[in-house]
């Protein structure tokens, strides 16, 4: 095979992309052994198994995420608002859109939550680290390689392009020859693998880890949404990763699951899909949920309103997210039995929701409000987030949505309900957390403006696209110059663009504030509000996490534990801490199961087989491996934290 | 953490990190039951849609998965043996009815292989029809957890002869043997909702 | 004692089941849901005296007890939603939805036209 048949060639923007990317790597390899930074690299970060550390790389993952997902939506606006101008073509824009879906959802929305639970949960319930921090490093290096893995395509062998729910047939061998295909198999199937392990440890480290007397309903509200989408995770996660095993065999091994012959049900593909699709959505909702009560309860300087019922409320929204798959399918053609249930279980899910917008607002009322950064991505989270779930009850009358079905409609509504729901909360989350992460606050004028720019972005690219879609757009129509839509579609392109200036701003402010922030010097950094125990650890957060365990009896310890004085360093309790050790072992696993879903994707069984060989061989090792980790003694605890207080 | 160690009970469970450790499994056996449970709708989905291939009712003989089923549950019996010794502290019972247990599930393999080449033969293959590719699939990732299993537990033997019995190797058998229990259920409902309701219909 | 028990239980669930399908002369339906029936029964002989699902000395609580109630929920929802959605509500009479007398309307119809 020649090196031209491999490569992705023709296509003058994937060149710049391609040198874009080289030069990229370069200068990274450059600067790190320009100011020898290997070894540093290896011991500090990619052998790491703190969750702080591996928390970051997952946020840093997701921001360079949301920057290729967000460089393909400017592209798709561009061609939508300028149509005449050939700045796509018909192939490059069904990658785009394909891309653009795939990796907002499985490699931006994802792992930027799953980053700031790593960081925050443990904090929150006063653990050291997660049940199993090796199976952590693996989760992360499994997302980093599928990651990987999903976005070299548009370079090596081409982008999948049958859109990022992948429907069969069109996804299958006979109409989608090639690698491409196989990459977006692989790539989700290897940081699926990832998640579900994620999704096990976090429930652990939450069933089994919290302080002493917190029980579960002490737990704040970010942890309990923690523990919710984990169920989900660990439930809905395995239908995926056996649909995509099936399309896997079908398209490398030959098999007849959703094909045309050999009375295969493409169908079928949908209704798996959309089983582990419906969850997932529920799975980047509710822990943005949980974020947009810690910050308007601690900005409204109040405790959560209606705590149990917030509860409560995530709970039934996880059952009831297994019940409504088929809404994404109305207009498969089945009978009008089965999409009523589905319609009426769909429409049930705005019940506990809206519990949830009276219980933010009931929570707002009367208190005095501080207007900080993530405090205005929370206030602008709850009337945008109305709008996107009021046209989500629509979509979800199944009569209606054969009208609404693949239109812009369905576009407005969902990123309606993701952007306002989920990117916000991102956003309010990080800002929120910055300070315990890196030991400064991001500049809050520059948060501002990317907080406008951003906000009024979004309305302005989304809003009238619902107008497109009663106007009858098509959802991934690659012509659109009809008259008609055009001067929506520019209004919208407008606002797309306010959007990406937001985060270009977002972006600086991180450079900015690093230059320029004050260094906190308490732990508690949004002028003494914090509510939960993440606040009560000294800033930079120590290793070792907590020196002493408060005793929690109550939601929102760390409000006494102000008054009476109290902190994590209680300096006659404090005892040795066992932690795990460092290992490259995560890391290498995963490389080499990466080495064998490359050799999957082209088909090369030999590369396939000796991936898969190395694996195991590294699962083998593991289970020889009894490094029990070792203990931070009581000096270096007392010294390192009377250092952190200032005692 | 690792310092606080129980006096009583069983070993496996003495240390915060043995209970995280099989709770941690317990969660993940939860996960399994849904992907069987994926393959399972995948199945009964696509039952009947043979093609040219012969019918399920043509191949399967009760015979050779009554064996195979015999041969499983057996081996369920003598793993849960093995942990009843392990916790009787008798590192030589526990390896006796562990390899046991290998044994039969090996005899298991065996046939299901056998099974699987002899089905080709009358040419019902992966390939050959949707129901067909549901079938192997199934019944081939359940085989598939088998052969782990059995790897997984000569690792584990291998370390026990190393090591002896302790907070660590009884949490692992424990969990293997969690694991392989759970392998039987999954076979039940192969051997019912495939072979016999196959069979039946 | 207990595992010798689940064995023997185990043993002569799987000789009725097989005698149900094979031998029994019994209706399919309730050949079907007998077999399934017994099937339940064993899981619940495998997690309650061979994997000590509830055991109390594991400081687990109920949780190996609710990932295994929630997943075989589950597991009925996969598969009985399954079938449900993937027969399309058109193919089968017994339910008596408006699906099914639509789609009888139309069979008749179309009969009364093709005479």
């Amino acid at each position: 095979m020649h090196i031209t048949d491999i490569l992705v060639t023709g296509e003058p923007i994937i060149y710049g992309a391609m040198v874009s990317m080289a030069l990229g790597g370069l200068a990274i390899l450059f600067v790190l052994t320009y100011f020898k930074k290997w070894g540093w690299l290896w011991r500090e970060w990619l052998t790491s198994v703190d969750h702080k550390k591996i928390g970051v790389m997952y946020i840093l993952s997701a921001l360079l995420m949301l920057f290729r997902g967000g460089v393909d939506a400017m592209m798709m606006r561009v061609q939508l608002a300028f149509p005449d101008l050939g700045f796509l073509n018909s192939q490059h824009y069904n990658e785009i859109f394909t891309t653009h879906g795939t990796i907002m959802i499985i490699f931006m929305a994802m792992p930027f939550l799953i980053g700031l639970m790593n960081i925050i949960v443990p904090l929150q319930i006063g653990a050291r680290d997660f049940a199993f921090p090796y199976l952590n490093a693996l989760s992360f290096w499994s997302f980093f390689f599928g990651m990987a893995l999903f976005n070299i395509s548009f370079v090596i062998g081409g982008s999948p392009d049958a859109g990022w729910t992948s429907y069969t047939p069109l996804s299958g061998a006979a109409m989608s020859p090639g690698p491409g295909q196989n990459f977006y198999l692989m790539g989700l199937q290897l940081s699926g693998i990832g998640t579900l392990a994620t999704g096990i440890n976090l429930m652990v480290t939450i069933l089994k880890m919290r302080a002493p007397g917190m029980k579960l309903f002490h737990m704040p509200i970010f942890t309990w949404s923690t523990l919710v989408t984990c169920f989900i995770i660990v439930f809905a996660f395995p239908i995926l990763t056996v649909a995509l095993a099936l399309l896997t065999i079908d398209r490398i091994f030959g098999s007849q699951f959703f094909t045309l012959t050999g009375e295969g049900l493409p169908m079928m593909w949908a209704n798996l899909f959309w089983m582990w699709g419906h969850p997932e959505v529920y799975i980047v909702i509710l822990p943005a949920f949980g974020i947009f009560s810690e910050v308007i309860s601690t900005f409204a300087k109040k405790r959560l309103f209606g705590y149990n019922v917030m509860v409560w409320s995530m709970i039934v929204i996880a059952l009831l997210s297994f019940l409504v798959w088929v809404h994404h399918f109305f207009t498969m053609g089945a009978g009008a039995f089965v999409n009523s249930v589905f319609s009426v279980s769909t429409m049930l899910i705005a019940v506990p929701t809206g519990v949830k917008i009276f219980n933010w607002l009931a929570t707002l009322y009367k208190s005095k409000i501080e207007f900080t950064v993530p405090m205005l991505w929370s206030l602008a989270f709850i009337p945008s987030f109305i709008l996107g779930g009021v046209t989500g009850v629509m979509l979800g009358m199944a009569a209606a949505d054969y009208q609404f079905h693949n239109s812009y409609f369905l576009i407005a509504h969902f990123h309606y309900v993701l952007i306002a729901g989920t990117v916000f909360a991102c956003f309010a989350g990080l800002v929120f957390w910055y300070p315990k992460m890196f030991g400064h606050k991001m500049n809050e004028r520059l948060g501002r403006w990317a907080f406008w720019l951003f906000f009024f972005g979004f309305h302005v690219c989304f809003f009238p696209q619902y107008f497109l879609g009663l106007d009858g757009m098509p959802r991934r129509l690659f012509i659109t110059n009809v008259a008609e839509w055009l001067p929506l579609n520019v209004i919208s392109t407008v606002g797309a663009a306010g959007m990406a200036l937001g985060f270009v701003v977002f972006v600086y402010n991180v450079y900015y504030s690093f230059r320029y922030s004050e260094r906190e010097t308490t732990g508690d950094s949004w002028n003494g509000n914090g509510r939960t125990l993440e606040w009560a650890t000294t800033t930079p957060v120590p290793y070792y996490n907590f020196a002493t365990v408060p005793y929690v009896d109550e939601i929102d310890p760390y409000v006494r534990m102000k008054e009476e004085g109290k902190t994590t360093f209680e300096e006659d309790k404090v005892k040795p801490i066992h932690m795990p050790s460092y290992t490259g072992q995560p890391f290498i696993f995963m490389a080499l199961l990466g080495l064998a879903s490359f050799g999957l994707i082209f088909e090369w069984m030999y590369l396939a087989v000796f991936g898969l060989i190395g694996g195991v061989v590294m699962m083998i090792r593991r289970s020889f491996d009894y490094d029990d980790g070792y203990y931070v003694s009581v000096e270096e605890i007392k010294e390192t934290e009377k250092k952190a207080r200032g005692l | 953490m690792a310092a606080e160690e129980l006096k009583t009970g069983p070993l496996e469970y003495r240390t915060q990190e043995g209970q995280m450790g099989i709770m941690g499994f317990w969660i993940f056996l939860g996960a399994e039951v849904v992907l069987f449970a994926t393959l399972f709708a995948t199945y009964a989905v696509l039952f009947g849609r043979t093609a040219d291939a012969p019918l399920p009712s043509e191949l399967f003989e009760p015979g050779i998965v009554l064996i195979m089923t015999f041969l499983l549950l057996t081996s369920s019996f003598t793993c849960g043996l093995a942990i009843h010794e392990m916790r009787r502290g008798s590192v030589k019972g526990l390896i006796f009815w562990m390899a046991i247990t290998l044994a039969l599930g090996l005899g298991f393999l065996g046939f299901e292989i056998y099974e699987f080449v002899h089905y080709a033969h009358e040419g019902a293959t992966l390939q050959s029809s949707a129901f067909w590719s549901a079938f192997f699939v199934l019944a081939g990732t359940h085989g598939l957890h088998v052969t782990l299993g059995i790897g997984w537990a000569i690792l584990l033997l291998i370390q026990i002869k190393q090591r002896g019995l302790t907070n660590v190797t009884s949490r692992k058998f424990f969990i293997i043997s969690l694991y392989w229990h759970f392998l039987d259920v999954i076979w039940i409902f192969i051997f019912t909702s495939v072979y016999l309701i196959g069979m039946v219909i | 004692m207990n595992h010798v028990i689940g064995f023997i239980l185990s043993l002569v669930m799987t000789l009725v089941a097989a005698w149900a399908a094979i031998q029994s002369d019994l209706p399919v339906t309730w050949v079907i849901i007998g077999i399934m029936i017994l099937a339940l029964l064993q899981a619940g002989v495998q997690l309650f005296m061979f994997m000590h699902v509830t055991e109390a000395s594991s400081g687990n609580g109920h949780v190996p007890w609710n990932m295994m109630f929630h997943g075989f929920a589950l597991a009925g929802i996969v598969v009985a939603g399954s079938l449900f959605v993937m027969s399309f509500g058109h193919d089968h009479g017994d339910h008596g939805d408006m699906g099914d007398m639509q789609q009888q309307e139309e069979q008749h119809s179309e009969d009364h036209n093709g005479h």
